[in-house]
């Protein structure tokens, strides 16, 4: 089957046109974000500070690459990272910044689900470890944040091309295939 | 006895191979899963992981950004100096591969940037009396160690309680440590012993069963349980969720049963090296034995 392409940014509708269980590729921005980017961005806006860039329409990509500077910066590995450690802050991440996508490995909470509901955003999913066939996908480095948090917790604004396959695990409305799977595995653990 | 440059180079070495290139036993392990996976979903991840793999051996880069803390094994007559040039080659290797600096401070979180740090690289030591050096590294990406479990059960409950406690935590992993996994088990010992137990039955051949009957068996009863309930590969769905289970003992006190789980993700890097008195050196990734 063929994977639909999907462009970045993008407009609520159609990020609200993405459901789970789709599987597809994406091309255009995305900007890195994981832990200490995460704190960061909520301490600024808290204090009512501009962020350096935009993510309203943007992708939000979890992921601590390894990147390599030959005159210019080029992306080595940079595989998704576990989403769930940004549970605790994303839901707010969501509401005041407004991605329409946020990409990553092993799905998020119902509460960060309930955000993206809100809001309009997708999560998809990108298999975990594979950082060399993400990296190939992001040709481009379009600039760098935030340097002094340390290459992987840095804000890396990438350009993709074809980045996949990312399986929409969690829709904008409301459906989370993580969520069907894990409810499965614990129905039949209880049984062996 | 061993210069310390020789230690340096070889544990350069070992962590290129680890890093770079998926130990034969693994690679045919998820080969094998996208054989017998028949939906899509499970097979569009089996798929890029395996695209992946080729990519990374095919160009000396690391396979997963997350290059983890490299933990070794070291066995044979060990002194300091073996210590020191294990910490200069992790060093090294950081840089020229490169690794990803993950080692911090845990408090304040600082990064050296050399993946050195107090205590790190963590080293097991096992003295032997034999000319040859062995030294082992399995570099332990977060995804998957941030799973790792110990539970103290009581004795009464037996192997039942231990089989038990293993299908708990890898179905509380869920989708976070990147299956298919590799499930390393640790019996008995003290709590200490039986996380490293855990941590060393991940160096072991996927396929391989102990020579213990008993743990052989529980070895491939947990393979066909974890591989029945359907997680599947990134936790999508499917009917791979683990290419092994592997279970190491040590005696423990009569009124203990300490259980450990060390769960690997798919990428479960290994690398093994034999360094003999005359300065030859045999690298392997699929072990010795």
């Amino acid at each position: 089957m063929k994977a639909r392409s999907i462009r970045s940014p993008m407009d609520e509708s159609e990020a609200r046109s993405l459901r789970a269980g789709e599987i597809v590729t994406l091309s255009g921005e995305l900007f890195t974000a994981r832990d200490e980017a995460h704190l960061r961005i909520l301490e600024l806006l808290r204090s009512r500070h501009e962020l350096p860039f935009r993510l309203e329409g943007m992708a939000v990509y979890h992921c601590g690459p390894i990147m390599r500077q030959d005159g210019t910066w080029k992306v080595v590995a940079a595989g998704p990272t576990t989403s769930a450690r940004l549970d605790r802050l994303a839901p707010e991440l969501i509401r005041k910044c407004r991605p329409r996508l946020l990409i990553g490995k092993g799905g998020m909470s119902s509460e960060t689900l309930e955000a993206m509901k809100e809001v309009g955003c997708a999560y998809l999913a990108f298999p975990g470890g594979a950082a060399v066939l993400a990296a190939d996908a992001l040709p481009e480095v379009l600039g760098v944040h935030w340097e002094d948090l340390g290459m992987p917790e840095a804000v890396w604004h990438l350009r993709a091309e074809n980045f996949g396959p990312l399986v929409v695990a969690m829709d904008s409305h409301g459906r989370s295939l993580f969520k069907e799977v894990e409810d499965a595995v614990r129905k039949r653990s209880v049984l062996i | 006895m061993y210069p310390s440059s020789l230690i340096e180079e070889t544990v350069v070495r070992l962590l290129r191979e680890a890093e770079c290139r998926l130990p034969p036993d693994v690679h045919a392990a998820l080969r094998h899963a996208l054989e017998i996976e028949t939906e899509e979903m499970p097979r569009s991840q089996l798929m890029a992981i395996l695209s992946n793999v080729d990519r990374a051996a095919e160009r000396s880069v690391p396979m997963c950004q997350d290059t983890g803390l490299p933990v070794f094994f070291v066995r044979g007559r060990c002194d300091h100096r073996v210590l020191g040039s294990i910490r200069k080659g992790v060093a090294r290797a950081t840089e020229e591969i490169p690794l990803r600096p993950n080692t911090v401070d845990p408090v304040s979180r600082a990064n050296f940037g050399s993946n050195l740090g107090e205590g790190m690289p963590p080293v097991h030591i096992e003295l032997a009396d034999q000319d040859r050096l062995e030294i082992s590294v399995l570099p332990k990406g977060a995804g998957s160690e941030n799973w790792s479990a110990l539970g103290m059960l009581n004795p009464s409950e037996g192997m039942e309680g231990v089989r038990r406690y293993v299908i708990e935590r890898v179905v509380r992993a869920g989708s976070r440590p990147c299956p298919p996994i590799v499930v390393g088990v640790g019996i008995g010992g003290t709590a200490d012993m039986a996380c490293a137990l855990a941590k060393k039955a991940l160096l072991r051949k996927l396929g391989s069963r102990s020579d213990d009957a008993i743990l052989a068996d529980l070895e491939s009863k947990l393979q066909g349980q974890i591989n029945s309930l359907g997680l599947g590969p990134m936790g999508l769905g499917g009917s791979t969720t683990c290419l092994g289970v592997l279970v190491e003992k040590a005696h423990c006190h009569t009124a203990t049963l300490p259980v450990a789980v060390s769960l690997n993700c798919w990428a479960a890097r290994k690398a093994f090296a034999r360094v003999y008195p005359d300065g030859r050196v045999k690298f392997s990734q699929g072990g010795f034995d």
